[in-house]
């Protein structure tokens, strides 16, 4: 193994049900009801959440997989780049936002 | 790396040798196509699609006929003439498809569409928008008359917009495309395209702007009438949407960033027998400028005629042998069946 991450594992990502098929199955199951289907929310809109939530976690694997499903269902770069901004927007506003820790923090000792 | 060693390398990859040293196509269509118990024969020909030139105004990224300003192969009027005279043969053949290049810049174009307009056949012509502006690259002719002409003779106008908004379509088609496409589109709409029962049809095309599937055909069509409408009041009938071949720029441009076996690999993937079923060369023929007959355009910018056994020419006109002819499948056909499939009328599922 000479990278922690290689692209290609992706591929092989459905053996993790190698030792535990049954909760594989379940988990493949759920995972494709959740973003590859049209429902409330379309299949497209489902990819731009996933794509956005890849960059919050910073998953290469879900980067890599998100980027060609929202091609794939119709999104052009411009909105796919929007939806990495929220979520980059929201993980720096939950940084910031604990800065009313830090202030509360402040006013305890009365600085 | 140079086009001619990319060339050479792409088609040395799309081969193998099996142990008696026949060489195969790499991906094998044909044993899909058994494996999933399918018979591909002719259908019939309802429709003729001619390839005019590969003369454009423009160069595009994904295209197939690697079509340019500089390209000088053209229909000459003999040529023209027999494709009229095979149309008047055959009312069983309804269609007069029109492509290039961009097909207007053709000298014979017009004569084509006005003949086989009064032979009652329907005419699509595959139009390139920004023809309209840019006119003729060698001549300077202007194209502004091509709405009105359109209109005229009834055609069904099909353009390439590879997507809604700016980037996509300029990354594709070249810089300022998507604003000369909006105001192309505007032109046809003001002589009645589009408008739902005007009896003017206007269709638009969607390809992917790089090494992916397209999306739904159903959900990006109504993505495009809601953002064309909202954002630039032009409306249209239908999109269809197509898959880039693997074949020349776009193969060269595939193997050039090591995406060819990829790409191929994710066409194998999603063969779907029921695409494959809908294939468009079982119910057409396709004419080289030269009047070379093939399966497809694909073939035919491939210099792959019909069938050996079959004339290969439309001067030796056989409609019987034509329709009994086995259809020529290589590796690229995986393009036409790949997911909701592609052809010349976008989806076939």
């Amino acid at each position: 193994m000479s990278h922690y991450y290689e692209s290609n594992d992706l591929k092989r990502f459905g053996q993790i049900g190698k030792h535990q098929k049954e909760l594989a199955d379940k988990f493949f199951d759920w995972y494709g009801a959740a973003t590859n289907t049209e429902s409330a929310l379309t299949k497209r809109e489902k990819q731009l959440i996933g794509l956005a939530v890849a960059h919050a976690i910073q998953c290469p694997y879900c980067i890599d997989a998100f980027t060609q499903s929202c091609l794939e269902t119709g999104s052009d770069p411009t909105q796919m780049t929007e939806a990495i901004h929220v979520a980059s927007a929201v993980r720096g506003g939950a940084s910031l936002v604990h800065g009313v820790q830090f202030l509360n923090s402040l006013e305890k000792v009365g600085a | 790396m140079e086009l001619t060693a990319i060339n050479k390398q792409s088609t040395e990859d799309s081969k193998h040798v099996n142990r008696t040293n026949e060489v195969l196509p790499r991906f094998n269509f044909n044993r899909h196509v058994k494996e999933a118990g399918l018979d591909l024969k002719p259908l019939s020909i309802e429709t003729l699609q001619i390839n005019v030139g590969k003369l454009c105004n423009q160069a595009c990224l994904h295209c197939h006929v690697d079509a340019g300003p500089k390209r000088t192969e053209a229909i000459d009027r003999a040529t023209a003439e027999k494709v009229v005279e095979v149309l008047g043969m055959h009312p069983e053949i309804k269609t007069l498809d029109i492509t290039g290049g961009a097909p207007e810049l053709s000298e014979h174009f017009d004569w084509i569409v006005i003949e086989a307009r009064k032979l009652g056949k329907h005419v699509m012509v595959r139009h390139n928008i920004t023809v309209q502006f840019d006119g003729n690259p060698v001549t300077g002719e202007s194209k502004a008359y091509l709405p009105k002409f359109f209109a005229e003779h009834q055609c069904e106008v099909i353009c390439s917009l590879p997507y809604y908004a700016e980037y996509f379509t300029d990354k594709q088609r070249g810089r300022g495309v998507f604003q000369k496409s909006m105001d192309g589109l505007k032109r046809l709409n003001d002589v009645g395209y589009g408008n739902e029962g005007a009896g003017l049809v206007l269709n638009l095309v969607y390809n992917p702007v790089g090494a992916f599937l397209p999306a739904s055909q159903e959900s990006l069509q109504a993505d495009y009438k809601r953002e064309l409408w909202e954002k630039f009041g032009i409306v249209f009938n239908n999109l269809y949407t197509i898959t880039n071949m693997p074949i020349h720029r776009f193969k060269h441009d595939l193997v050039r960033r090591g995406g060819y076996e990829e790409y191929m690999t994710k066409l194998v993937n999603a063969f779907n027998p029921i695409a494959a079923e809908g294939i468009m060369c079982r119910t057409m023929v396709s004419v080289n400028y030269d009047g070379t007959l093939s399966d497809c355009d694909f073939n035919q910018m491939l210099d792959m005629p019909l069938e050996k056994r079959v004339p290969q020419s439309i001067f030796d006109w056989n409609a019987e042998a034509v329709l009994n002819r086995k259809i020529v499948f290589v590796d690229h056909c995986f393009g036409c069946t790949a997911g909701a499939g592609s052809s010349c009328g976008g989806a076939t599922v």
